[in-house]
């Protein structure tokens, strides 16, 4: 069996290249902290680009908490946002370029609590963009505070002896309410914590951008994440404890299309 | 039975030693470095690298798209 | 084809919008400039030109579908009054920070806080002193008849383009609500997409083509010595804007020994109060500006070589006085009339405290 004495240095140099990062990441070192899912949903949403070949035509929108700086890993024209207000920006491009391909990136507090109207009223209107909701249920960039995702107990800078529900009201399943909106094509919730769910999570990506280049209306696509630093555990805890805890509050699959 | 082989490259200076691949190769082929790189972590190098199958388990979960994977597939 | 028509002066906004060969409109209701949106609803100008015209959810979406449109090399606007402009303060700091050019209008009603539908002209340190955080500028016109609210469209957007800045229009709700002959000019195209791609290539976010690096459009900058030099560039671009752009016109100042400084709907009242004061035999002469800001400082500073004394006249509790006063740099007496809070003054009222404030005082 010649393959056997092949030593791994012979491999790289005859065999198949299987994997290697996309050219629609820049070279530019993530400022995420280590085993942060924000990569890995990066990742994914840029290969699904390059894929369906639409690199000359996206516009991508970076919002304000830890993904602020996704425009610099992005690698297509993007633009930032202020806090909340990505699916009006993304409105006021697809208005105007109907024929491009518009995404907004954002996270828990970005989309579910400051911009929850941009949100509700951009998938209300069908407006024909992605959008790719990164829920780690915490503010990750201000240092941990609670987010509208939030689980109820759960500590945070801002809930420090857990979320308590009577006062500090129920985490938003925000996913949920927009796929009761006549405007959107394709909600989905998915999570990047093990290989086989990244590969759904891709799959879904790439059928949300599909719906978007067929005009059906919105495609969301919530992504149920980590924040190890945020919930002051090791990357590999956090993905145990996500699995064990955030999934029966916001459980995987497809809630619409 | 002939398996398939692979390898991988990890981008050592990029490699944050999350230790995510570690736990998502499924032959145990990836352990994180006791040396540290400039940035101070341990990053993770193929400590076992007959093992590897090529699967790319490692680098769909790695965040910072440090691991490159080759597959070589058995003669028939 | 040159066109006459009578219409308020918000309808007219609405008209030369569409003629000027805008992209899109992007507003939300308020009074008094809901017509605005509601002549280019009625108007359908997506069948004239292309122009797309949508309601938003809020002003806070409105501008900020502004900032996508306009972040693309789109000719994109907006609308408002005065509760509404501060809504989009937020988004304007952000357009200012990423150099995006714009147009938005304000057809300025009596606050603070709901305050009243009434005409005021109280928005002065909210357009022309920033607003928003941070340190920029906004090229401002004030409209002082229906003709210049449709003519300004066009060189707002022309000042918004060549300097790649926001311009506002600060009108205010007489202006808005009162009909009057207004001239168009002809329909101009609108740029088609390849037009906006060759002109605004190095900058507007339209999909990486042809090779180019990506466009990135932010204005968020971590690194403070570049954000510093950001800030340096922005004061380098608005001292070139203060020294190439400032408009105003003056009325009888040749032999005036008072002034007035008055814009909009008071530039107007103040025309009056000048003959009223002519027949009484008081030579008095009136500046208005034309752009806030810039403002007029040199001119007015010259002025105040020539005159005893100054009244700046606002529909406000004193505004825009604050820069009369630093114009006129302890020259001449500088005092502030007005009526506020939805009044309007007359030109008996204003030439009754041109003579108590500056005459007499």
């Amino acid at each position: 069996m010649s393959e056997n004495i092949l030593t791994p240095e012979e491999i790289i140099k005859t065999g198949e290249l299987v994997f290697k990062k996309t050219k629609l990441m820049t070279d530019a070192e993530l400022s995420y902290c280590p085993g942060c899912g924000h990569g890995v949903a990066h990742r994914i949403t840029m290969e699904v680009i390059e894929e369906l070949g639409l690199e000359e035509q996206t516009i991508g929108i970076a919002p304000v908490g830890c993904s602020v700086l996704a425009y610099e890993f992005m690698n297509v024209d993007m633009q930032e946002a202020a806090h909340g207000r990505a699916p009006a920006l993304a409105t006021g491009i697809k208005r105007v370029y109907p024929n491009k391909t518009v995404f907004t990136y954002q996270g828990d507090g970005d989309l579910a609590a400051i911009g929850t109207a941009e949100t509700i009223h951009a998938c209300n209107r069908g407006e024909n963009i992605t959008i790719i909701f990164i829920n780690n249920g915490i503010y990750g960039m201000t240092g941990g505070q609670m987010a509208p995702t939030t689980l109820p107990g759960m500590n945070s800078s801002t809930s420090p002896y857990g979320r308590d529900v009577h006062t500090m009201g129920y985490p938003l399943k925000i996913t949920e309410l927009v796929a009761m909106l006549p405007g959107t094509s394709y909600v989905t919730r998915q999570a990047v914590h093990k290989p086989g769910l990244v590969r759904k999570a891709k799959k879904a990506i790439k059928k949300a951008f599909e719906l978007q280049m067929e005009n059906k209306g919105t495609s969301f696509v919530e992504i149920v994440s980590n924040c190890n630093s945020g919930w002051k555990m090791t990357p590999v805890e956090s993905n145990e404890w996500l699995d064990k805890n955030m999934l029966d509050y916001y459980p995987l699959g497809d809630l619409k299309g | 039975m002939a398996k398939v082989r692979g390898a991988i490259v990890v981008d050592t200076e990029r490699c944050k030693g999350c230790n995510l691949c570690v736990v998502a190769c499924p032959t145990k082929v990836i352990e994180l470095n006791d040396i540290v790189n400039g940035k101070g972590y341990h990053p993770a190098f193929p400590a076992r690298h007959e093992d590897c199958t090529g699967c790319m388990n490692c680098a769909t979960v790695c965040p910072d798209m440090c691991i490159t994977v080759y597959r070589l597939k058995p003669q028939k | 084809m040159e066109e006459v028509k009578l219409m308020k002066g918000n309808e007219a906004v609405a008209e030369a919008a569409i003629r000027a060969g805008v992209d899109a409109y992007f507003g939300y209701p308020i009074t008094p400039q809901s017509e605005v949106i509601e002549y280019l609803m009625a108007e359908e100008p997506h069948k004239r030109t292309g122009m797309v015209v949508l309601q938003a959810e809020s002003e806070l979406a409105a501008i900020n579908m502004v900032y996508g449109a306009a972040a693309c090399g789109k000719k994109a606007m907006t609308s408002s009054s005065s509760p509404g402009f501060s809504l989009k303060q937020e988004g304007i700091s952000y357009i200012a920070g990423a150099e995006l050019p714009c147009v938005i209008v304000d057809v300025v009603r009596g606050g603070p806080g709901l305050g009243t539908i009434q005409p005021s002209q109280a928005d002065y340190f909210q357009v022309v002193k920033g607003g928003g955080h941070g340190d920029y500028n906004l090229i401002v016109l004030a409209p002082a008849t229906v003709q210049e609210m449709a003519d300004f469209i066009e060189l707002a957007f022309e000042l918004a383009f060549k300097y790649r800045n926001p311009a506002v229009i600060l009108s205010d709700g007489v202006i808005g609500q009162m009909m009057e002959k207004v001239v168009f000019s002809p329909q101009k195209e609108r740029l088609t997409d390849e037009e906006v791609d060759k002109l605004y290539n190095s900058w507007a976010t339209t999909g990486k083509k042809n090779g180019r690096e990506r466009n990135i459009i932010t204005s968020l900058e971590l690194v403070p010595e570049r954000q510093e030099a950001h800030n340096h560039h922005l004061q380098a671009k608005y001292k070139k804007i203060t020294e190439n752009e400032i408009r105003f016109e003056t009325f009888n100042c040749e032999d005036a020994d008072y002034l007035l400084v008055a814009y909009g709907s008071s530039a107007r009242i103040c025309q009056k109060t000048v003959q009223l004061a002519r027949e009484k035999g008081i030579k008095v002469g009136l500046l208005r500006p034309i752009t806030l800001w810039p403002y007029p400082s040199e001119a007015i500073n010259k002025l105040a070589d020539q005159v005893k004394g100054i009244l700046a006249v606002e529909m406000s509790a004193g505004q825009m006085v604050e820069d009369v006063r630093l114009a006129v740099n302890g020259k001449v007496k500088v005092e502030h009339y007005g009526r506020f809070g939805g009044m309007v003054h007359s030109p008996n009222e204003v030439l009754d405290a041109l003579e108590t404030k500056i005459i007499g005082g």
